[in-house]
């Protein structure tokens, strides 16, 4: 496919620009202005998704979008969609659609609502900056700037309560930042160059040089991990769940764990290179690890009982399936890994969504409140029993396509154990989940909801509950179709072919 | 020259400010509009010798025809253009924010002293000789202090008085330096005096004496105790000029000294001041994270962020003129960033009549623009991208584990985690939702607009770093030695 090299470089930037400029221009609306804030927000979310059907039907036929301005001497900033960047993009763009809707719907009504969608588009600006960092400059601009962001979302409610988590998030995240820093820099000063290529930028580098590699990929882990809630950095995540709904949504599925898990895959397809870095002996304990925070997380998860809280131990388990998924240095495991980015946003932000509907709805915040739910909101739960099969690997729903290739795949590098891993945490995802499914469909209500609210037309408001519908709906279908042109899995495994197999 | 506009000669960069100083001391109203205008017209000087600059190349001017040794020679190049720019920009922001700030009654003392400050400020930049840098620091010692000394609170005067102390010393401890090589080399020319042959024990006592009186100036650890008062004590815009201005001038003039007259300096003098320039880091750090008020917060700050100018100093043997770039970088961005922090809190200070941290709350829902300027200032302190700060600590960071100086990269790296802290003792508690104490009093537009426009600078040099870069070195300012093509 032929296209201009004006339209190549300028689309990267106008991705950019579509949650950016709304941004800004939304930090300076009164607080009343809410429909020209929702039209300026559904505005930029509709364009972004437009320009990234442009982008993948274009990366889809090796088409090429780059811009580079020089940031330091030697060192640009580098914006550029691969396939790996699309998939990061398209999930982000997709929920970022529909988190704004449920937003304008969980928010109604509060105060300070611009400071809010503001720093919420900020944020998703630095996610797409993130999936589109052509080297690890940009990519720490990036990621700082989502650090930035997500911080005034997390103290949003403004409690003592929000500003120690937001405290807590912040020691977590400035600390991960300079150990990236350090690994970054250190890095530059023995390659000279940061870009992201295929097959990595460090395999020429000298034997003597390897000792060192060895100390910046910890270094580069330890400043990813803490985002993408790596043991032992994972302790931010369940306290940052003081923060609305909405944010808890897109902290978990879209922006912040993504980013961290997102840049592992990164750091060690586009730095090291997967076979690189499999010699230095790095993989190994990576997988370790990831295994390790897999099964922590779910034990965690068992034992919480405000619903949220549950939600976010599930959470710090289920990232580490993406790192798993690459640090088995398989191609087969690495689809299962990649894959599980887009359907882990998927399942995990409908089970935010609807843990926001029956907060807002009916006051619910525990697990021991929600008996006899279902049959008040029948639609919520639905949505939430969806994605809760998913989590747990049950077909056809999305969450099993991914254990299944991580499966496949360990047995192709001969790494039996994480079956066992599998197993062991499918099967206290279901320990966790299943006892609310029952609750909620099987038992009878206890009296009064502890804050009811009615409306008109639903068992909640549409905003709240067309949200977590379509999403466990598209769980449904990556599950079910997932060997139709350009579903997640079939995109995954264009990912593989391109970096792993055939750079 | 001939071909050379008129208005591009360096002297009006002195002789604008001065000018209007004494206008503004004599009108008796509409000094506010007159003292923006020549803060104005004096970044379109500085805009024009910059573009001179980048077409011909650096230059020199015998004032009134006579050339050293009798007469005064200016100089400009790359740094000292740099250093013009960003006292001009910066100064354009304070005077904007000044001309809502003060009273009338106010204004009658601030605005001759400032451009008088401004004036001596740029005779320093443009300066070459070890004399006149002498008078033009004095000058800029002694507009500083009655800036200080202007709000007439007790707190303010003896902060003031333990600053007049300081700055004189510190003037007398250079001029006894300058003193010294003038018996020895019969020049205070700099380039004279660096060609000439000096006798090591001699080099070594004049640059003592000078050293120390530019860093008690400076407010290097340990020679910081008169800053923290002095900058907090004052009213906003004066605090934003010491913190911002004020202090850089010792620096420049020791850099200067480091590059031309001393260049022989041992790696022991560069790793002194190089550890008080970490102690001074971390220490001024850990001070600020101890402050109750906004503004003693800020002011700690500066003496931490002055450290990061001398911790490279053990750098700048080997990595040469890109270490001083990046040095440089720290300098301005410092600048912006800090003018904006000092005038967002004197902000907080007018709205809420308080500065206490703790008490902070809701200010970013009153005063979202201030909070805004404080954010985006705070990007740059703590060296977080896109920032000036940023791009000056990554090249530093660069440089210290490519000669793999450790230590100084783990300053490095401790400062910015340090910045952070207090940075968001600040930030955090203007989101929080308790109830203001007292009856705010709104702040003009102006005064929110000045500190959030300097911050998105600080911000805004992130993406300037290299072409800041390459004008610094117009002129080769970081190499010693006479250059042919002035």
């Amino acid at each position: 496919m032929i296209i201009s090299p004006a339209f190549s470089s300028t689309l990267p930037l106008a991705l950019v620009a579509s949650s950016l400029l709304p941004g800004l221009i939304i930090f300076a609306l009164a607080e009343e202005s809410v429909r020209l804030r929702t039209a300026l927000n559904l505005l930029g979310a509709l364009s972004k998704l437009l320009l990234v059907a442009l982008m993948l039907w274009g990366v889809y036929h090796d088409a090429a979008f780059e811009t580079r301005f020089e940031l330091l001497p030697g060192l640009p900033l580098i914006l550029r969609a691969d396939a790996l960047s699309l998939l990061f993009i398209t999930l982000s763009a997709q929920l970022w659609f529909l988190t704004t809707i449920y937003a304008v719907g969980y928010l109604e009504e509060s105060p300070h609502r611009s400071r809010f969608f503001g720093f919420f588009s900020l944020c998703v600006t630095a996610t797409v900056g993130v999936a589109m960092a052509g080297n690890l400059l940009t990519f720490i601009l990036f990621y700082e700037m989502l650090t930035l962001s997500t911080y005034p979302l997390v103290v949003h409610r403004g409690t003592p309560v929000a500003r120690r988590a937001g405290e807590a998030y912040l020691l977590y995240t400035v600390l991960g930042g300079v150990l990236l820093l350090l690994g970054a820099v250190w890095l530059y000063t023995l390659t000279g160059t940061l870009e992201f290529r295929p097959q990595g930028i460090v395999s020429d580098l000298d034997v003597g040089d390897h000792k060192a590699l060895i100390i910046i990929f910890v270094l580069l882990m330890g400043g990813l991990g803490v985002k993408a809630a790596l043991l032992p950095l994972h302790g931010w995540l369940p306290k940052a769940m003081v923060a609305p709904a909405p944010v808890s949504a897109l902290l978990h599925a879209v922006a912040v764990v993504k980013a961290g898990a997102f840049g592992i895959v990164r750091v060690v397809y586009d730095i090291f290179g997967i076979q690189f870095a499999a010699t230095l002996g790095v993989m190994m304990p990576l997988a370790w690890l990831a295994s390790a925070t897999i099964i922590y997380g779910s034990v965690r998860a068992l034992f919480q009982d405000d619903l949220k809280r549950r939600l976010a131990y599930s959470t710090v388990s289920q990232v580490s399936y993406i790192a798993l998924g690459v640090a088995l240095v398989g191609p087969i495991a690495s689809v299962g890994g990649l894959v599980h980015l887009v359907h882990q946003g998927l399942m995990k932000i409908t089970l935010f969504f609807c843990a926001g509907n029956l907060a807002e709805t009916l006051g619910i915040h525990r697990i021991s409140e929600m008996n006899g739910v279902a049959r008040r909101m029948p639609w919520t739960m639905a949505a939430f029993t969806v994605a809760s099969l998913g989590m747990i690997g049950v077909p056809p729903v999305a969450g099993f396509i991914s254990k299944w290739y991580l499966g496949l795949g360990a047995m192709e590098v001969g790494a039996d154990w994480v079956l066992l891993v599998l197993a062991g945490s499918s099967a206290l995802n279901a320990l966790y989940f299943l006892p609310i499914l029952y609750r909620a469909w099987f038992l009878e209500p206890e009296g009064d909801w502890p804050q009811e609210r009615h409306y008109p037309r639903a068992e909640t408001s549409l905003a709240l509950l067309i949200p977590p519908v379509i999403t466990a709906s598209l769980a449904l279908a990556a599950g079910l179709l997932a060997s139709v042109p350009f579903s997640p899995q079939e995109w995954a495994k264009l990912v593989v072919v391109r970096e792993f197999l055939d750079p | 020259m001939s071909g050379v506009s008129l208005l591009v000669q360096p002297v009006w960069l002195i002789l604008l400010p001065l000018v209007g100083s004494i206008m503004v001391f004599l009108l008796a109203s509409r000094r506010a509009a007159v003292g923006v205008a020549v803060v104005a017209g004096n970044l379109a000087l500085v805009a024009g010798s910059i573009g001179r600059l980048g077409i011909t190349g650096p230059w020199q001017h015998s004032v009134g025809g006579w050339g050293a040794p009798l007469g005064i020679d200016l100089y400009l190049d790359g740094l000292s253009a740099t250093m013009l720019a960003m006292t001009a920009l910066v100064s354009l922001g304070i005077s904007a924010y000044s001309a809502a700030y003060f009273s009338a009654a106010a204004a009658r003392h601030f605005w001759p002293l400032w451009l008088l400050l401004l004036t001596a400020m740029n005779a320093l930049f443009l300066s070459r000789d070890l004399f006149n840098l002498y008078v033009t620091l004095e000058l800029v010692g002694i507009a500083a202090v009655a800036l200080t000394a202007m709000r007439g609170q007790r707190e303010a005067l003896v902060a003031a008085m333990r600053y007049l102390l300081t700055t004189l010393l510190g003037s007398m401890s250079y001029l006894l330096g300058v003193a010294l090589l003038y018996h020895s080399t019969g020049s205070v020319d700099m380039v004279l005096v660096g060609e000439a042959p000096i006798p090591a024990s001699v080099a070594a006592a004049a640059f003592a004496l000078m050293a120390v009186g530019l860093l008690l100036k400076t407010a290097l650890f340990p020679f910081h105790f008169w800053l923290p008062g002095a900058h907090s004590s004052a009213s906003a815009p004066v605090s934003a000029a010491l913190s911002a201005l004020v202090v850089k001038v010792g620096f420049y003039i020791l850099l200067r000294l480091w590059i031309e007259v001393f260049p022989a300096l041992g790696d022991g003098v560069a790793w002194l001041l190089g550890i008080l320039g970490g102690v001074a880091v971390l220490w001024g750090s850990l001070q600020a994270i101890l402050q109750q008020r906004a503004k003693m917060l800020v002011a700690y700050s500066t003496v931490a962020q002055l450290g990061y100018f001398f911790l490279a100093l053990p750098l700048v043997a080997a990595g040469g003129s890109r270490v001083w770039g990046a040095i440089v970088l720290l300098v301005i961005a410092h600048a912006l960033a800090k003018a904006a922090m000092f005038m967002a809190a004197g902000n907080l200070l007018a709205f809420a009549g308080h500065d206490r941290i703790r008490d902070l709350d809701r200010v970013v829902q009153r005063m979202p623009l201030t909070a805004a300027a404080l954010g985006l200032a705070g990007v740059s302190i703590m060296g977080l991208p896109p920032s000036g700060g940023f791009s000056g600590k990554w090249l530093l960071l660069q440089a210290s584990l490519e000669q793999g100086n450790w230590p100084i990269a783990l300053v490095l790296l401790l400062g910015g985690v340090l910045a952070a802290v207090y940075v968001f003792k600040l930030l955090e508690h203007i989101f929080t939702s308790g109830t203001p104490l007292g009856e705010p009093r709104a702040v003009a537009r102006t005064m929110e607009w000045a500190p959030l426009m300097l911050a998105i600078g600080a911000i805004v040099l992130g993406f300037l770093a290299t072409t800041t870069l390459d004008f610094l070195i117009i002129g080769e300012p970081f190499v010693p030695g006479r250059r042919d093509d002035y």
